[in-house]
């Protein structure tokens, strides 16, 4: 395990002290409405963050706020070094920023090759034309399209081409910051996948560093090696996808990040007891009665398992099976014996009424009971 | 927290959009202010004087007449016209899709001309609704038609499924849902046979707008023709709020686009002659025999009548004023359109109501408040061009508007933004990304109001600079004097000119109702 040890700062959350971007206290209402109540954010030069959330969150304001489409109502924007926002204003097109939309936002009046050189002719253009083509055919082979792709209008690209056309455009100015505004969603499911690898591969070779706003809680833990959670314009958890996953800060994020066994615990010290036994809890701030949480993939069915249930019922998906399971009660525990949706790999094992053995593997996370 | 004032920011430029919209809306509210102006000073006394008197009920009660004989017959011609060409197995119902437009290619007032001048015993109500139905009937067709072939099958399919026959499902399903359009060229049809000047005073059939230009041109600004006016507009106002009841709340609302071509037509079998022999009957009265007539002229009065001293001045100030005034028409519009696309709020729809109404006026209450205005503030602009320009900027703003706007919404804002992330300058990025991609839109619009003022003739009466000869004002100067071989090449122009602009608005109402 000793190379793991200088990515120990992935995994517990020390950053270094100089960031690239920090936006501190930003305000931002349209109307009466307030969007973003004050939110604090920082990340490191080269690195990947997601910010991820539910639909008005804010999320994509705090990326328009960054790439200088609209100003906060309070609180600066600082990026590489320089106050942009705030107690100055520096506009978009200064602002060294790369931006992808949901839809790509192609220009429909130009072909691809005219779309990806629309930022190239004048900063970029040292030597004319050919200088302008070249880089043009280096960013296309770049995001994995063919140089004949060029000559096409946007309308002819599927959408997963639209959104790497898109990408090489953002990238043809070589931008300091890579902003995503949700840029896999229109896509369907199986393009989705392919497209962000691509996209992450393209960004991660390219050393840019990257804001990905996303609703999709599998997207940001995926994409990210920073995971920004928004809730109700404010950042309710920032952390690595690991921490964030295992040890959400509260009820709503745990939920909001991935399916959540919830079960009534009495917790005494660093042990939890409950309807699947005691199970160790790391970092309690609490003690007492609690709420416990545990991921469904850290309870596993197995014949020497010292804990029993009975199947409630099953639904079958195809690669692996939820399957609902009545623990039997604690005595001393009044919320007791509940009933759990665990997932299963093997369809056939699980039959409502049969009676299981299960394991419960790692630690959980004790919130504060209702 | 630091308040939104004193930080440093991007300039705002909606805000100077807001100001040049404000203004544009205010001055189009010229022509409405000067009515309710003049009405307000003339004194309560002699307006009852004035308008309660039998001329009066002789003119309301001619023009209300008018409207009620003609616009059900519009309606017919329009909305079976529509349904024959869109939802039977008529032979050669592409072909009949066109024609049935191709009226709107002849200005009301030449066709007038070319009934009066081979029957010239037409005149009074009955003339006046041949000539109004056959020249306004494609304004109800042309929306209908579209509406027809957009709606989804898939309605009709269901409430024949639920046992109704195909009248029960014409009456009870088709029809309403073309209310919305019918209502809309209803109140276009009204509107024109309000405003319409030459057509009426051609056959001496006298409704508010003849009877006002007859007052402008005795007394020139009598209370008498202010007080007409002041009648006319509220009939137009009366016109504009019964139109937006029937619409109701279905104004802005939009039905996905239908299938294509999936509509379910109707067989007319033995009827299919009937239907032709009708749809030829209306073709011929509403087409043919202006052409015909026109054409006749053209042979009797030979090469005399073109008389290039008279002929090509005419033309090539027409083409002046059509192009200035298309472009300053475009250029005022687009601050109103930008607001209504980028900006919408109950103040960008405001001022689009403002505009809204004005346009709707007739030419003549236009005409007649620009007159009144251009010699009481600004006596030097008087019998200018810019005076005319600007009635032609009011008159004709919507057309500019509704092309200005399909085409901004063609250029969402995060276009804009994406070139402003690559490095362009908020200004660069407007001009290359979004006024680039409504170009096209701006110049069908451009296109439109052209056109417009190409046939305009009852403010280009009432405001064109002494000397000024428009292919409308020397038609009509010539066929005033009988002269009808002499305005025959005028009438042959106009035609020409106009059948891309019939051509366009057809393909544009069938965009409009997204098919």
């Amino acid at each position: 395990m000793t190379t793991e040890i200088p990515q120990a700062h992935k995994f517990y959350g020390l950053m270094p002290a100089v960031k690239f971007l920090r936006t501190s206290n930003l305000v931002k209402g349209f109307g009466s409405k307030e969007v973003l109540k004050g939110v604090d954010l920082a990340l490191n030069e080269g690195g990947t963050t997601a910010i991820v959330g539910p639909s008005g969150s804010g999320k994509t304001t705090l990326l328009r706020l960054i790439a200088g489409f609209e100003t906060p109502d309070a609180g600066t924007i600082e990026l590489n070094n320089r106050m942009v926002a705030g107690d100055a204003w520096v506009p978009a097109h200064r602002r060294e920023i790369g931006y992808v939309a949901q839809d790509g936002a192609l220009f429909p009046h130009l072909t691809v090759a005219q779309n990806i050189g629309f930022g190239l002719d004048h900063a970029w253009n040292p030597v004319g034309r050919a200088a302008n083509a070249k880089r043009v055919a280096e960013l296309l082979d770049m995001v994995s399209l063919e140089s004949a792709m060029g000559e096409r209008r946007p309308h002819e690209l599927s959408g997963g081409q639209q959104q790497r056309v898109a990408l090489a455009r953002a990238l043809a100015r070589k931008p300091k910051l890579m902003l995503l505004d949700e840029p896999f969603s229109a896509l369907d499911a199986g393009l989705r996948v392919a497209t962000r690898k691509a996209v992450a591969d393209v960004l991660h070779a390219a050393e840019i560093t990257t804001i990905l706003v996303t609703h999709d809680q599998a997207e940001a833990l995926s994409f990210a090696d920073q995971v920004a959670v928004m809730r109700g314009g404010t950042l309710a958890q920032t952390g690595t996808p690991f921490s964030v996953y295992t040890r959400p800060a509260d009820l709503d994020t745990a939920e909001f990040l991935g399916d959540a066994v919830m079960l009534d615990a009495l917790l005494q010290g660093s042990l939890a007891t409950c309807s699947l036994g005691g199970i160790p809890v790391r970092h309690a701030t609490i003690q007492g009665r609690v709420r416990l949480m545990l991921r469904p993939e850290q309870i596993r069915i197995t014949a020497d398992g010292p804990i029993r249930g009975t199947v409630v019922d099953t639904v079958f998906f195809g690669p692996e099976t939820t399957v609902r399971i009545k623990l039997l009660p604690v005595p001393g525990l009044d919320g007791g014996g509940e009933i759990i949706t665990i997932r299963h790999w093997n369809a056939s094992m699980a039959r409502p009424g049969m009676e299981l053995n299960l394991r419960v593997i790692g630690e959980g996370v004790a919130f504060a009971a209702e | 927290m630091a308040g939104k004032g004193g930080r440093p920011g991007p300039p705002s430029g909606a805000t100077t959009l807001v100001i040049l919209a404000t203004l544009i809306a205010a001055f189009s509210l010229v022509p409405l202010g000067y009515v309710a102006f003049m009405t307000l000073t003339t004194g309560w006394d002699t307006v009852m004087e004035l308008v309660f008197r039998p001329r009066v009920g002789e003119l309301l009660l001619n023009t209300i007449l008018l409207v009620v004989v003609t616009l059900p017959l519009c309606l017919v011609l329009g909305v079976g016209g529509a349904w024959l060409v869109e939802r039977t197995d008529l032979r050669g119902h592409r072909w009949w899709a066109l024609a049935l437009a191709a009226p709107l290619a002849i200005p009301a007032f030449v066709n007038s001309y070319a009934w009066a001048s081979t029957i010239p015993s037409l005149a009074g109500l009955g003339a006046g609704t041949l000539i109004a139905t056959l020249s306004y009937f494609p304004l109800i067709y042309i929306p209908v038609a579209a509406t027809l072939g957009r709606l989804d099958p898939a309605i009709e399919q269901s409430a024949a499924s639920l046992g109704l026959g195909p009248w029960a499902v014409f009456f009870r399903v088709v029809l309403p849902q073309l209310r919305i359009a019918m209502a809309g060229g209803s109140l276009l049809v009204a509107l024109h046979l309000l405003s319409e000047y030459g057509a009426f005073a051609m056959i001496r059939f006298d409704t508010f707008t003849t009877a006002i230009m007859i007052q402008f041109q005795s007394t020139f600004n009598g209370a008498a023709g202010n007080m007409l006016a002041s009648v006319l507009v509220l009939l137009c106002l009366l016109l504009l709020v019964s139109e937006a009841k029937i619409r109701g709340n279905a104004r802005y609302s939009r039905v996905g686009s239908g299938a294509q071509g999936l509509a379910i037509r109707m067989r007319l079998g033995r009827h299919e002659i009937g239907a032709q022999s009708l749809l030829v009957a209306v073709l011929v009265l509403s087409v043919c025999v202006p052409l015909y007539s026109v054409v006749r002229w053209l042979i009797a009065g030979g090469i005399a009548i073109w008389d290039p001293t008279e002929f090509f001045p005419a033309l090539a100030q027409t083409m002046g004023y059509g192009l200035t005034g298309a472009l300053v028409t475009c250029v005022v519009a687009f601050p109103m359109a930008f607001l209504a696309v980028r900006h919408a709020n109950w103040f960008s729809k405001l001022l689009e109501l403002s505009n809204y109404i004005t346009s709707s006026m007739p030419g003549i209450v236009v005409g007649l408040a620009f007159v009144t205005v251009a010699i009481r503030l600004v006596p030097g602009i008087y019998q200018s061009a810019y005076v005319l320009l600007a009635a032609y900027v009011l008159l004709f703003l919507p057309r500019a508007l509704v092309n200005l706007r399909a085409g901004l919404s063609q250029a969402p804002r995060e276009l804009e933004e994406a070139a402003r992330s690559l490095g362009r300058s908020p200004a660069v990025a407007f001009f290359r990304v979004t006024l680039r991609l409504c170009a096209p839109a701006a110049a069908g619009g451009a296109a439109l109001v052209f056109l417009a003022i190409v046939n305009e003739l009852t403010a280009t009466l009432l405001l064109a600079p002494n000397g000024t000869r428009t292919l409308a004002t020397a038609f009509w100067a010539k066929s005033s004097e009988i002269d009808y071989a002499g305005a025959a090449p005028y009438a042959l122009l106009m035609i020409l000119i106009s059948i891309p602009m019939t051509y366009v608005l057809f393909q544009q109402s069938k965009k409009a109702a997204g098919q």
